[in-house]
């Protein structure tokens, strides 16, 4: 439903955005991963028509991006950063622009707001809303609409964790119901948690992709054993041979406090690929 | 619906929750209100008031609406979202440009009451042709702010231009030659004259100019920043 062909963007001198493909199938949820300035907006602002590209072909609903109707626009969804609310209306007459646009029947307003917790909200003004609760009624806004697709950008940056589970728990019913979801981010915890297939983004280039288990298992030379002795001092071993032995004696000698095994994460996977930390910001 | 109409319900809406926006729309209507009634020194002449402040408002409560509320969309990125959701740039500016025409002439009411019944018309007629001048401007501003500051800002030295030049032209005849090439101006002379048969030739082409320089200017700004 969603494909990439070999996308390249430039902003004056810099490439932004280098030999980006991927395909993305029906009812799937694709994370691109990567850290702040890395190029994920920009491909948000591709796939969507916002932004023209130089080179390579992007398609949704089978069209050309750049060819997108208004009828195809309807299909999808698109919550950005960025996006701002009309502060001084309600959350409800934030809804009703949207809704009158679309031609959505006026009850979808408050089955809307109920659905991303915010019925009892309905007749605050936007300004008054904490910051998870401007999440919610963005994410009201794009389904105020039935999107096929839906691009997420960074939905979860700066919530608390309650929020972010509510944040989490809608989309994954999405889903449930068939929409297609592109959801940015720079928490691996959250990509693994929801993603179907992930991309790793790193200064415009996916520099690995695939199923979020698959990917780590292809690092699995990662794998440590991490013991942390009654000295106080932590130690790392690799799965071996030369490792049972020492860790046999350690706990022989009764030096072992915890011992643990250290599986490989996106998060260290980005960092042996790029030398850079997702989340650095 | 249409997006249009849509704009001007959104606006409207807006515009009862948004106390600076109001209190500018009807300050200087209330202001001239009160003063025609409550002092009127020996020989001014009869509804100068009302005159002066309602050429004023033509200038400053279109100009700076209009470019307020585009420069705040274009801030706070709902301007982004609308186009994203299939509002053509063209039925958004027309809509604000209506929603804004609607609530100056409804302003310019206030100023009306005080004119006999019979030059409502022509005084009506004369502030909606000044209105439609000053939202082209006020979308130029807009459109070209960089935010809400900056439209303020530049807003700010339009409206002086064109509200304040005319009436400093009552006391020096050197601004006077100045600013009869401003709408304002021209304006002013009709609604002193306040009538179709005072309409002369050479107002009625600066007025048109000042209209075309205004569109010109709108299409510039529009075909080189658009909506971002």
């Amino acid at each position: 439903m969603i494909q990439c062909t070999g996308i390249e963007k430039s902003y004056t001198d810099k490439k932004v955005l280098s030999g980006i493909s991927f395909d993305i199938p029906d009812g799937q949820i694709f994370g691109l991963l990567g850290p702040s300035g890395a190029g994920k907006t920009t491909l948000i602002k591709i796939l969507t028509g916002q932004l023209e590209f130089e080179e390579g072909s992007a398609m949704i609903l089978q069209k050309n991006v750049r060819r997108l109707s208004g009828e195809d626009k309807k299909k999808i969804g698109i919550m950005m950063d960025q996006f701002g609310v009309y502060e001084r209306l309600s959350c409800y007459d934030n809804l009703k622009v949207f809704a009158d646009i679309y031609g959505t029947p006026k009850e979808k307003i408050m089955e809307t707001l109920k659905l991303v917790g915010l019925e009892d909200s309905a007749k605050k003004p936007a300004s008054a809303l904490s910051k998870g609760m401007r999440v919610r009624l963005q994410l009201a806004r794009v389904f105020m609409v039935s999107p096929e697709i839906i691009f997420l950008d960074e939905p979860t940056t700066g919530l608390d964790p309650m929020t972010m589970k509510q944040i989490h728990k809608i989309i994954l019913d999405k889903k449930k119901h068939g929409c297609t979801i592109f959801l940015t981010t720079h928490n691996m915890e959250e990509a693994a948690k929801l993603c179907d297939t992930v991309a790793l983004l790193n200064e415009g280039v996916i520099v690995d992709s695939g199923a979020p288990d698959e990917i780590c298992r292809r690092f699995n030379h990662q794998k440590r054993i991490v013991l942390h002795l009654n000295t106080g001092e932590d130690m790392e071993l690799p799965h071996s041979k030369e490792s049972a032995e020492k860790i046999s004696k350690l706990l022989e000698e009764e030096r072992v406090e915890t011992i643990h095994s250290s599986e490989p994460t996106l998060e260290t996977v980005f960092l042996e690929l790029t030398g850079r930390k997702l989340e650095e910001e | 619906m249409n997006n249009i109409l849509i704009m001007i319900r959104k606006q409207m809406k807006d515009t009862f929750k948004n106390k600076a926006v109001l209190i500018q729309l009807i300050l200087l209507p209330v202001v001239s209100f009160i003063l025609e009634r409550v002092i009127r020194p020996e020989g001014v002449p009869e509804l100068m008031y009302t005159k002066m402040f309602a050429a004023m408002y033509m200038a400053m409560a279109p100009l700076t609406a209009m470019s307020a509320i585009i420069a705040e969309e274009k801030e706070k990125n709902t301007l982004r979202v609308l186009m994203m959701s299939n509002v053509k740039p063209g039925q958004y500016l027309t809509g604000i440009g209506a929603y804004v025409w609607i609530i100056s002439m409804i302003g310019s009411v206030l100023f009306a009451v005080s004119f006999p019944a019979a030059d409502m018309p022509f005084f009506f007629l004369v502030m909606g042709v000044g209105f439609l001048i000053s939202i082209v401007i006020g979308a130029v501003i807009g459109i070209t702010a960089k935010n809400q500051m900056s439209a303020g800002s530049v807003g700010a030295m339009a409206m002086i231009i064109l509200s304040f030049i005319p009436m400093f032209a009552m006391f020096n005849e050197g601004i006077g030659a100045v600013a009869r090439f401003l709408y304002t101006q021209q304006t002013r002379f009709l609604l002193d004259a306040m009538s179709f048969a005072e309409i002369k030739w050479d107002g009625a082409v600066i007025l048109a100019a000042n209209a075309i320089l205004a569109v010109v200017m709108f299409f510039v700004a529009f075909r080189k920043k658009g909506l971002e």
